[in-house]
């Protein structure tokens, strides 16, 4: 191949021009091929039709009473159920926005305002919050409170102290029913 | 080794202090190879292609499978079924096990044909038999992972192999189950074994490289290359022959993947374990039928399993047994005949081996045994009365002279 | 001299293989299938038409445990058709809150809910014989889809003579040993088709045996499409690298 770097004189002979096309062609062809060969490799490790197929999860929510929390499984994660207290809903919605690291209202975060549902998961670094339980520590703003590092999150779930730079996510979710909701 | 020098600084610089790329210019670019090398000198090269599908597909497969008799027939349909691309992955390691044996099987064929065994090439032929001998230990093994019913009683039967052993038989057989049937932990050794047996494999070709490029190609006249002029470098030329063999090996090989990917494969297998009741035929897979066959030949049980593994080993003591100097078949016309008679027995053991051990086939598959053992008396006496044709000056010599040797025979030249 | 062997090893290779390739037992006789050939691809009203003959008939013994209620949303059922198809059964699920197991409709993402809930009551049920799962019926037997229309069009109301059939068997010509524990399932006007067709016996077997097929390979559409264009593609290649070898081979010798 030293005879193609150098800078050639005028039209190189027929057989040579030919020679470097074969040459390209073939080797586009061949690194095309082996490129498309290792994405069944590869998209081998996506989740498979079994584990899309169970991405969603529908919950009964008739025998949460007000104030009291669960947690369901969805996707393998945590998701937290709380059903709010008035007051909660109060402390949640009063709250300026302008005092949030990661402003959101309440009403975006809340379909209905009594039914607060999130993923459980710590934005820091995926440590499951504190506060579910009713003996549990739910920091300073009446929420979650991370064990882990520190961070407190308000009644609707919002980032308020500590090193997590944003709310708990808020999944997808479709209420079939007035106390049946569909997560996914 | 040292002292190549390349154009690019960097390439430069890491190979100043560590010279992979010396050694890769050394041995697949500038490789001096014969420039007769035919079309059947693409196997080796293809063997190890197969070799690089299997790890790939293999190691992908491993992370969706599970190791237990419990789940391991539904891991291996979840594969089939729900993982992405999870039956293509299967079917090119199911059929690539058989596609590595095709391969090997004429590389092996191609070997003894034109002498390629002989001095100095004793080592490069031994490690490639113990290739073969890794080969097979994995691909039975692979073959138990799927847990179906010709998992289950084709592991059954070969581990009992050992139990032919005098005294320490049954001991040995026990402890390749780890219990006292082929049950879980057999399986989950093998699954062990199976993935770490393909990187032993990947070893052994390394050595088998080495010996190749110490003693060089042989080639189709079987003579050693007088100088430059009988040899061109590796790269381009035969870097594009495989490339060529490689292409058309996909076309084959892919054709089945898609459109008859159980063709090697048995229904029995699709059938989960159960130890409760045996398939009325059991064969083990095609590339252990002729050795199954030599198995079922001889009507002792010790017996038997001596001769189907005394089958292999006395391969490796081919390049004494011939005692002819002249490597290529093309020079002995008898050697020639008794080739391909030779070749013709393996496959007759292979359909020996496929059929019910009843009527005919026991007479068949034991006149093909006494043949294939034959064949190796036949070489040492072969050496001795043959009278070779005249072996050409050069590899150049017969292109140059229209193929007419003009040199009496004489004994292999030094190396 | 090497014609003569290369013949003669081509007569060895075909005395090898034709007889290895036929099989055992009663001759199978071959049907016309959707999907055979590279380029056959499965017919989905044929699918659907054999799911209504497995979901009416075959699946009051047989179980197919490898097969999800959501798999059948290829044969051209909607969302709503298939959670309508799952929640006819009922699976067990739990613990609940008390602690207790309980009984829910299926959904989507279960796998097909096997008519007894172990070999042993499937036994019971049935003489002492155990119905097969079909999930892989047409791979696990040779002669794959041949041999299971065989089974399902060649009972015998009456054996040949000669030959004695044990009370509550049945003699079927393609059976190995003709003996078989499975009564005559399908007859004609066994089920209305949906889509009109006529249920003649021949037509309810082709239909099973295509579902069947499905089941066991459901990737096979994909395999064929996807193997064309896999040929092609390495078919470009090769010439490729053969003119190219043509080229570099030009000054040797």
């Amino acid at each position: 191949m030293a005879e193609t770097s150098t800078p050639s004189q005028g039209t190189p002979p027929e057989g040579e021009s030919r020679r470097d096309f074969l040459l390209y062609a073939a080797s586009a062809v061949g690194v095309a091929g082996t490129a498309l060969a290792v994405w069944p490799l590869i998209h081998s490790m996506n989740p498979a039709a079994d584990t899309l197929a169970l991405s969603s999860t529908e919950v009964d929510l008739s025998a949460v009473a007000e104030g009291q929390a669960i947690t369901v499984t969805w996707r393998g994660k945590p998701v937290f159920i709380r059903h709010r207290t008035a007051a909660e809903i109060e402390a949640a919605r009063n709250v300026n926005l302008a005092e949030l690291r990661d402003p959101e209202t309440d009403e975006k975060r809340a379909q209905k305002p009594e039914w607060l549902i999130l993923v459980g998961i710590c934005t820091h670094l995926g440590c499951i919050p504190m506060g579910q339980k009713p003996g549990d520590p739910k920091g300073e703003y009446g929420g979650w409170f991370c064990p882990c590092h520190g961070s407190v999150y308000d009644t609707s779930g919002r980032i308020r102290k500590g090193p997590a730079p944003l709310n708990l996510a808020v999944p997808t979710y479709t209420f079939l029913t007035d106390t049946s909701v569909r997560i996914g | 080794m040292s002292g190549q020098q390349f154009d690019n600084k960097i390439v430069q610089w890491i190979d100043d202090r560590l010279p992979v790329f010396s050694i890769l210019k050394h041995s697949a670019v500038d490789y001096p190879t014969p420039k007769n090398l035919s079309y059947w000198w693409n196997f080796g090269s293809l063997a190890g292609v197969v070799l690089v599908i299997m790890l790939a597909t293999g190691i992908f497969l491993a992370m969706a499978y599970a190791a237990n008799t419990g789940l391991a027939f539904g891991a291996v349909e979840h594969i089939m079924r729900d993982v992405n691309y999870g039956w293509l992955l299967r079917y090119l390691h199911m059929n690539g096990a058989s596609f590595f044996f095709i391969c090997v099987y004429i590389h092996i064929f191609r070997g003894l044909y034109y002498g390629s065994y002989k001095a100095p090439r004793e080592l490069l032929w031994a490690i490639g038999l113990v290739i073969y001998l890794v080969m097979m230990g994995t691909a039975f093994m692979g073959y138990v992972l799927p847990w179906g019913q010709m998992s289950f009683w084709g592991a059954t039967v070969i581990t009992n192999l050992f139990s032919a052993i005098p005294v320490v038989g049954d001991y040995i057989v026990t402890l390749l189950w780890g219990g006292f049937s082929v049950d879980n932990p057999t399986l989950n050794r093998f699954f062990a074994l199976h993935y770490l047996l393909p990187f032993v494999i990947l070893g052994l070709v390394g050595l088998h490289m080495v010996a190749l490029h110490t003693t060089k190609s042989n080639n189709p006249l079987g003579i050693d290359a007088k100088g430059p002029q009988d040899t061109i470098p590796f790269h381009p030329y035969y870097t594009v022959k495989d490339l060529v063999g490689i292409g058309v090996f996909l076309l084959v090989y892919l054709a089945v993947v898609f459109f008859a990917p159980n063709f090697f494969g048995e229904p029995d297998n699709y059938v989960p374990a159960n130890p409760l009741v045996t398939p009325p035929h059991i064969v083990p897979e095609w590339y252990f039928l002729p050795f199954y066959a030599i198995l079922r030949a001889i009507p002792d049980k010790l017996g038997g399993v001596v001769a189907m593994f005394g089958a292999i080993i006395i391969l490796f003591f081919l390049p004494w047994i011939d005692s002819s100097k002249v490597r290529s078949a093309k020079f002995r016309p008898i050697f020639k005949q008794v080739f391909w008679i030779f070749l013709i027995d393996c496959l007759i053991l292979g359909y020996c081996g496929s059929q019910p051990p009843e009527g005919d086939i026991v007479v068949v598959g034991r006149i093909a045994t006494a043949v294939y053992f034959l064949f190796f008396p036949t070489l040492w006496v072969l050496g001795k009365v043959e009278k070779p044709r005249p072996l050409p000056h050069s590899i150049s010599a017969p292109v140059l002279k229209g193929g007419a040797a003009g040199h009496a025979a004489q004994p292999m030249e030094k190396a | 001299m090497r014609k003569f062997l290369t013949s003669t090893l081509a007569a060895a290779l075909m005395a090898v293989a034709v007889p290895a390739l036929a099989s055992e037992g009663p001759k199978l006789e071959h049907q016309t299938w959707a999907w055979n050939g590279p380029f056959g691809q499965y017919d989905k009203a044929q699918l659907r038409r054999g799911f209504q003959v497995f979901r009416e008939v075959c699946s009051n013994c047989h179980s197919m445990k490898l097969v999800a209620y959501r798999n059948l949303e290829y044969l051209g059922f909607s969302d709503d058709e298939v959670k309508a198809i799952a929640a006819e059964k009922q699976v067990q699920d739990g613990p609940n809150d008390q602690g207790d197991m309980y009984q829910r409709p299926a959904r989507p993402s279960d796998r097909i809910v096997p008519p007894f809930p172990n070999d042993q009551a499937a036994r019971a049920s049935n003489n002492g014989a155990l119905p097969p799962d079909l999930s892989l019926m047409n791979k696990a037997r040779a002669g794959g889809p041949d041999y299971v229309y065989g089974i399902l069009t060649n009972f015998k109301d009456n054996p040949p003579e000669g030959v004695t059939i044990p009370d509550g068997m049945y003699y079927n010509e393609t059976f190995p040993g003709h003996a078989i524990a499975m009564p005559p399932p399908i007859a004609d006007d066994l089920v209305t088709y949906a889509d009109g067709t006529k249920a003649t016996k021949e037509q309810i077997a082709k239909d099973t045996v295509a579902f069947l097929n499905w089941a066991a390979e459901p990737e096979l559409d994909q395999r064929h499409s996807l193997g064309i264009k896999a040929l092609i593609f390495v078919f470009v290649m090769t010439v490729l690298f053969y003119a190219l070898k043509r080229k570099i081979w030009a000054d040797v010798h």
